[in-house]
């Protein structure tokens, strides 16, 4: 109960700290406007409908990319982890893809797909790929080697070894590799949006763009924080319990203090 | 194969080298040794001579360079179900508990049915007194009872062979008295055939029918002591102590660097 308390506390400052800043310092509403004018917005647009059906367009376009993203990812990487030729080509291309800022495909997939849902999707999963690919490879290349040896002599060997030995050994780099995918995947899509108009649907970064093009900065800022609310109600929601399940039984995960 | 060779081990010429583009260790020189079925067979010597590598080969998780191994008769080509190896390290896979531990080896049987596998699974907990520990996770155990937990997972899939590789290396003294005496016990009852690496010759006396003493560069077993002393032994009995004390002279004669210390 403390404990929440003194979390809603330190929100409610960082909020105040916001409403002093723009009454003393006599800024503009153009350049940052007063929380409550933020919050009006997001009231207004929570039930004009706006807010829901911008969120439901995008997230449907990252959880499909995301998916698609993972399993090619996922993938990729098993075989560059088996494989000392995949490991350095493929492996390495996606290292080099993985610096790459995905808005860079921007161009490309409007190029090959058109104003489409195609290309948000295209730019989404090029985003993934590279950092699913790398973790993967890196977690089953960093299990002990000991494992491998304890499932040989038991008689656990290829399949088996994988699903029962490797794959779960490699759980806590696994679980890292996907959290990572879904950044650079939300990161990759945002960037799409900002950047493309399409008519098939209406996500939060048009929605963002829109209100840079009205000067609407309540709007951007309201969206801001929709995206970044929604980006921990999916980490809280996909990746905690997983988290959690490694915690309790790897005996890891308590605060370094 | 004859029901009295079940658990025969037989070492015929091994040698091994490791090569690297730079060196060339010669780290098993002509190793001849045989293991009746049922037999506690000790090999000591300091680190460098080989004994790893050699249990490595008998449990068929390295190829030697010459020679072969035989198990109940049959030539070993590759690891198998009937050879166990119980590491320094328990190996315990952290996401399992400590029943999904031990069930481990077992899953593969086809021959037997869950409740079949659930019930050896915890006979074998009880063999080594963690029945109560069932449902703990590996990370919460003492040393010593995750190397409880590694015995019972080598030994549920019943093999014929136990091979170990300096499994008290990493225990506090006491706790190792206790897992001699547990060790000694469930050789009596189940009879194994167990080969125990160690570089530790009072616990190689403890526990062994018979010591084989091993030498450095190359590895070569240099001379084999004969263990009569009555069971269940104490480490810390004078008996032992003498024959140990002998054991660390003849270790010491074979290998000039330990001599000149």
């Amino acid at each position: 109960m403390k404990h929440a308390l003194s979390i809603i506390a330190f929100f409610a400052g960082l909020i105040l700290l916001w409403k002093v800043a723009t009454v003393v310092m006599g800024w503009s509403p153009l350049l940052l406007p007063p929380p409550e004018a933020v919050a009006r917005y997001l009231w207004d647009a929570l039930f004009d409908g706006t807010l829901l059906s911008a969120s439901i367009v995008t997230v449907k376009r990252l959880l499909i990319g995301y998916v698609i993203g993972v399993a090619i990812g996922m993938g990729l990487g098993l075989m560059v982890s088996t494989s000392d030729f995949f490991g350095s080509t493929v492996g390495a291309l996606a290292l080099g893809l993985q610096t790459l800022p995905s808005v860079c495909w921007v161009p490309l997939a409007l190029l090959w797909f058109g104003q489409t849902e195609g290309a948000m999707l295209f730019v989404v999963i090029m985003g993934t790929v590279g950092s699913v690919v790398i973790a993967t490879s890196n977690g089953t290349r960093s299990i002990p080697p000991i494992y491998a040896r304890v499932a040989r002599t038991m008689g656990s060997e290829g399949f088996d070894k994988w699903t029962r030995v490797i794959l779960p050994a490699a759980l806590p780099f696994l679980v890292t590799g996907m959290k990572q995918g879904w950044a650079f995947a939300w990161r990759s899509l945002m960037a799409a949006e900002v950047y493309v108009t399409i008519l098939t649907g209406f996500g939060l970064g048009h929605l963002l763009e829109y209100g840079r093009e009205l000067s609407a900065m309540d709007q951007v800022i309201g969206v801001m924080i929709v995206i970044v609310v929604i980006g921990l109600i999916t980490d809280k929601g996909l990746f905690a319990p997983w988290e959690r399940f490694m915690h309790r039984r790897w005996g890891t995960g308590a605060s370094v203090s | 194969m004859t029901a009295d060779s079940i658990g025969q081990l037989a070492v015929a010429g091994v040698s091994k080298w490791f090569r690297t583009s730079r060196t060339s260790v010669h780290a098993l020189d002509n190793i001849t040794l045989t293991v009746a079925p049922g037999e506690f067979l000790c090999l000591v010597g300091p680190s460098g001579c080989g004994k790893s590598t050699l249990l490595d080969i008998i449990a068929g998780l390295t190829v030697p360079d010459s020679g072969s191994v035989f198990a109940d008769g049959q030539p070993i080509v590759g690891p198998g179900r009937h050879r166990l190896v119980m590491f320094q390290e328990s190996a315990l896979f952290p996401w399992l508990d400590v029943f999904g531990n031990v069930m481990f080896g077992l899953k593969r049987e086809q021959s037997l049915t869950r409740q079949q596998k659930k019930e050896i699974a915890e006979r074998h907990l009880e063999l080594v007194g963690l029945t109560k520990f069932k449902e703990a996770y590996t990370h919460e155990l003492s040393g010593g009872m995750k190397q409880r937990v590694a015995l019972a997972r080598s030994l549920a899939p019943d093999p014929r062979v136990l091979l170990m590789d300096e499994p008290f290396a990493a225990l506090d003294a006491l706790t190792r008295e206790r897992l001699y005496g547990d060790l000694q016990d469930i050789w009596q009852s189940r009879r194994k055939t167990i080969i125990l690496v160690t570089h530790n010759v009072r616990e190689a006396v403890c526990l062994g029918d018979r010591v084989a003493v091993m030498s450095p560069h190359p590895g070569r077993i240099r001379e084999e002591f004969r263990v009569d002393l009555p069971r269940p032994r104490d480490i810390n009995s004078s008996l032992l102590a003498e024959l140990a004390q002998d054991i660390t002279s003849a270790l010491k004669s074979h290998d000039p660097e330990l001599g000149r210390q």
